[in-house]
């Protein structure tokens, strides 16, 4: 029921797209219909084309997501924890953060040339900031409440963060990660738009080139449904790592219930 | 084994001192309770004898020694919000022994001792999200008496709750109180529970707030809920009422 609601805007979208094809509303050239996308796309996954192009831009968003993750939580904990180490590079993230990832596609290409490499590092910039930034946040807010709980046991500071610290702002952690990820997926399709010979963002710029429309857009929902997995991968993680939560623990009543 | 002597505090930017040469001792053992409006400096008084804020005049002694900064030997259950949210209930309950250093298995054997002693086994894998505040408030007891404290301080610890669940949790602490003999040092405005729980009560006047009396409550241990319903009872409550109305 529940997934049948959530299942039903996209039908609606290709029922009303497929309806104004059938009117004679839409160039084909410009928006062919979704009967024909789906034609491609399968085409595409029938020879393998497309797993190649879709495990080429997978395997760059994990190493630099992976690569962002280790950096980001190492950077915003210590940061989060460390005073002087917040002072001394917060200003320089909030200069570095409002500098898109796109933008630096140009100066990835001249460091890196072509291929995985400037992904890898597109990648890295996309899903870094988010990741630093929550995880710095989410140690900076911890209440001040169970802060001093831990003071008045006598906890030492490496207990406090590995006990008190990290598994409470864990939730803000997991949120950033996630978003890291999106960030990341997003920013791998641009770096292949321009600098790379494989992946999704490559293959619909060469569809372009060749004016297959339908082929655009078979990829364009690839790149679509593969944000949409991973994304639910990682609210599954939250959810499994973060059993303490009233949410978590309401939502495990209602489905036994 | 506590010595207030005359302290104060004004925070800074505040108009009034919150707190007005407070001065009382409370000997060990002890159940002690400061009763008091709310607004009167209550809270200041706990946090300054806990360590976490200093006094602006005054010395707190300890044990014969100065407090400076917070300690194992004085540990503090807070009005609410004192549970570690991600810990079951026995991992709160042991996270002081952890910190004391006390070896996993002793802490294991500790910690189920007292989550026992406040009726909650059976809950040792419940995260504090799942349980009523009442239970809360008997995890936060639990871990507060598991690190065998010199005393515990006591701010509000049933304030949140209602007063069904206020009348159970008495009992409980004063049964606690009775197995562990530790002193405790409660603050609270409810008149009833003052007398209810203390050997002494002290009265503290509003803003700026100072200890006006002190009251020996002389009713018989060990006492049940019954002692509320005699007339000595009724006569201390009214007796308390009227000093701290007289003092407005």
């Amino acid at each position: 029921m529940k997934i049948l609601k959530k299942a039903l805007p996209f039908f609606a979208v290709l029922l009303i797209w497929e309806l104004l094809f059938r009117f004679g509303l839409l160039n084909e050239y410009l928006l062919p219909s979704p009967l024909s996308v789906a034609k491609a796309g399968l085409a595409l996954a029938g020879s393998g084309e497309l797993f190649l192009d879709l495990f080429a831009s997978v395997k760059r968003v994990l190493a630099g997501f992976l690569a962002a993750a280790v950096f980001g939580l190492t950077l915003g904990t210590l940061s989060g924890y460390g005073r002087s180490l917040s002072d001394a590079i917060m200003p320089l993230c909030e200069f570095l953060r409002p500098i898109p990832p796109i933008a630096w596609i140009p100066i990835a290409i001249l460091w890196f040339g072509l291929g995985d490499n400037p992904a890898y590092f597109i990648v890295f910039i996309g899903a870094f900031f988010p990741i630093f930034i929550n995880s710095y946040w989410g140690i900076r807010e911890s209440r001040l409440m169970h802060l001093n709980v831990a003071r008045n046991f006598g906890a030492s500071r490496f207990l406090v963060l590995t006990d008190v610290l990290l598994p409470g702002s864990l939730p803000r952690i997991l949120h950033g990660l996630r978003i890291g990820l999106g960030l990341g997926w997003t920013s791998v399709i641009s770096a292949e738009l321009v600098g790379a010979q494989s992946g999704l963002g490559y293959m619909i710029q060469m569809n372009r080139v060749m004016l297959k429309t339908e082929n655009i857009i078979a990829g364009m929902v690839t790149i679509g449904l593969a944000g949409l997995l991973m994304n639910y991968l990682m609210l599954l993680l939250e959810k499994r790592l973060l059993t303490w939560r009233k949410d978590t623990l309401r939502s495990a009543e209602t489905a036994e219930a | 084994m506590i010595r207030v002597t005359a302290v104060s505090k004004q925070y800074a930017g505040g108009r009034e001192a919150a707190l007005q040469k407070a001065s009382f001792e409370v000997r060990k053992g002890e159940f002690f309770c400061v009763l008091g409006p709310s607004g009167c400096g209550k809270t200041t008084l706990i946090n300054i004898i806990a360590g976490f804020v200093k006094a602006s005049s005054g010395q707190v002694l300890f044990d014969g020694k100065p407090v400076d900064g917070p300690c194992r030997d004085r540990i503090v259950v807070f009005q609410e919000h004192n549970l570690f949210d991600w810990m079951s209930v026995a991992a709160n309950v042991e996270f002081g022994l952890k910190a004391k250093g006390v070896p996993a298995a002793e802490r294991c054997r500790i910690a189920g001792e007292f989550i026992d002693l406040v009726h909650l086994k059976g809950f040792e894998t419940a995260y504090p999200a799942s349980l009523s505040g009442g239970m809360k408030q008997r995890v936060a007891l639990a871990r507060a008496m598991a690190v065998d404290p010199g005393c515990v301080l006591m701010d509000e610890p049933l304030g949140s709750l209602d007063s069904q669940m206020r009348e159970r949790l008495q009992l409980e602490i004063m049964a606690l109180w009775e197995k562990t003999k530790k002193t405790i040092l409660m603050v609270t405005h409810d008149i009833e529970e003052a007398v209810f729980l203390s050997d002494r009560v002290a009265l503290m006047s509003k803003a700026p707030g100072g200890i006006s009396e002190i009251v020996n409550i002389s009713l018989p241990r060990p006492r049940t809920a019954a002692v509320k319903a005699t007339p000595e009872f009724q006569k201390l409550k009214r007796e308390l009422s009227e000093k701290i109305m007289g003092d407005r």
